[in-house]
């Protein structure tokens, strides 16, 4: 079948109108050489990518992706890690020949050096010689930068204890507090403002990251109070600085949050 | 009736000579596996190219549960994850893509570094590979921010810390990803979502074409 009938190629200046079909060579005439690049490689490419595929499959179904809690902007004690491609440029940042006022030098320079001397390669390594050996000094720098990315992302996970970190951040699904109308010029909610209670349980009562929520707790005034005055967990006693009248008058406040909260529902 | 409907189309557009350009080439004796064992590392381009196709195909599924809102955001991976049929299996496909890409593009770029296949003529095909890889790069980046979990977030603090320490170009800049000059918050994720899976894409898919087309050109380098 003759194609391309009676049409000129437009805009086509590697395939000359009257260039026949390329066709394979014959086999026997060549052994081994050179191959059609369609049916014959592209076969092969295709075994290569399957097996590829079933290997990247094994690897997604034997650990599924991590997903950690919720982003909590107030979580103080996270210990903040980029991706780890970025690692070396985070571990960079942690000398102090590159940090603080040589900040520029580990964030802009030292790394558009390389990145410039990368991607200007080719007209910093102008010679004919194509083999590493014939031009030690790309491969020498190559090498050197290879070396150090892979130290600079070995030290920074080397002190990272990766399975306590997935441990203290397993995703659990935030339970829906009920909202309550919190009643702000109350006396008790200025107690609750004044005693310092307002700067762990939130301004809302709803809890942050360093203590509860006080909504939907089953505590009564006596159990309130004495947890004002001598702590439970890790909250610490004598939080609770005003006179026995406040301390009921704060307690009572509190329950009474709840009684409407659980009213509401 | 195939042949036909090739004939059909062909006599009004002529495809042969574009089918030619994609597919009618022979492959050189010093590229193939199948002669040379060693050759294998030829084979860490096409790895990296299917495996951005991956990342096409399961991120354009994902953003059938995904919602780029703070408050849903989080939500709507756990529900993918827990409770979508694979959904699992496609979240882990793109996550582990992610890293694997960087992988393939990085013994890529060595296999031709090593090779001083950069050299006349191809210096610019080595220019766009190098773009290619920042692009990819950033794709992580932006990436990593729209689960809205604590790495996600905390990861992205500290990026857009030390662009905001950049002279004179860095506190622009902070505001222009973050869409504020201090909250991370909602317009931040906003604005990774659409750096993402907008413009960073389109920006691939064009180094991409200009790549390959420069491979068809130019050919593959020649044996050491």
């Amino acid at each position: 079948m003759k194609r391309g009938k009676g049409m000129k190629f437009v805009g086509d200046s590697r395939v000359t109108a009257d260039k026949q079909k390329f066709i394979p060579k014959d086999y026997s005439e060549y052994p081994g050489r050179t191959e059609a690049f369609w049916p014959n490689y592209l076969l092969k490419e295709w075994l290569v990518g399957a097996v590829f595929l079933v290997g990247f499959l094994c690897l997604t179904i034997a650990h599924p992706a991590p997903l950690e809690k919720m982003a909590d902007p107030t979580d103080t004690s996270y210990l903040p890690l980029p991706d780890w491609y970025f690692l070396f440029l985070y571990q960079l940042l942690k000398y102090k020949f590159a940090s603080a006022q040589f900040f520029v030098l580990g964030a802009i320079v030292i790394p558009g050096l390389a990145f410039g001397a990368l991607f200007l390669a080719p007209f910093l390594d102008k010679g004919k010689e194509r083999r590493p050996h014939k031009r030690p000094i790309a491969t020498g720098l190559m090498l050197l930068s290879f070396a150090a990315v892979f130290w600079l992302t070995y030290e920074a996970a080397a002190h990272v204890d990766w399975e306590e970190k997935a441990e203290n951040n397993k995703p659990e699904l935030p339970e829906d507090q009920p909202s309550v109308e919190i009643d702000e010029s109350a006396p008790g909610y200025a107690l609750y403002e004044e005693n310092s209670c307002i700067n762990c349980h939130g301004g809302d009562l709803t809890g942050g990251g360093a203590a509860p929520g006080l909504i939907g707790i089953d505590l009564d005034v006596e159990e309130i109070k004495d947890i004002a005055v001598n702590g439970v967990g890790s909250m610490p006693a004598d939080q609770f600085q005003g006179t026995d009248e406040e301390l009921q008058e704060l307690a009572e406040f509190i329950v009474s949050v709840n009684e409407e909260a659980s009213e509401e529902e | 009736m195939l042949q036909k409907i090739y004939d059909w189309i062909d006599d009004r557009v002529d495809i042969t000579p574009l089918w030619r350009d994609i597919a009618d080439h022979e492959v050189p004796e010093h590229v193939n596996p199948a002669h040379h064992f060693s050759a294998f590392v030829y084979c860490f381009g096409g790895l990296t190219f299917f495996v951005t196709v991956i990342q096409i195909l399961s991120g354009m599924f994902l953003t059938m549960y995904y919602v780029p809102d703070i408050e849903n955001a989080w939500r709507s991976v756990y529900y993918l994850q827990t409770e979508v049929a694979h959904g699992q299996i496609v979240r882990g496909m793109h996550h582990w893509g992610a890293s694997v890409v960087i992988v393939m593009l990085f013994l890529h770029t060595l296999r031709v570094f090593f090779q001083g296949a950069y050299k006349k003529p191809r210096e610019l095909n080595w220019m766009v590979g190098v773009l290619l890889f920042f692009v990819m790069l950033a794709l992580g980046l932006t990436g990593y921010l729209l689960p809205w979990d604590n790495k996600a977030y905390f990861a992205t603090v500290v990026t857009l810390e030390i662009a905001e320490g950049v002279p004179f170009i860095g506190e622009m800049a902070k505001t222009l990803l973050n869409g504020d000059p201090s909250i991370v918050g909602a317009q931040t994720l906003a604005r990774f979502f659409a750096i993402h899976v907008f413009f960073l894409p389109a920006a691939l898919f064009v180094l991409m074409a200009i790549h390959f087309i420069m491979i068809r050109k130019q050919g593959i380098s020649g044996p050491l």
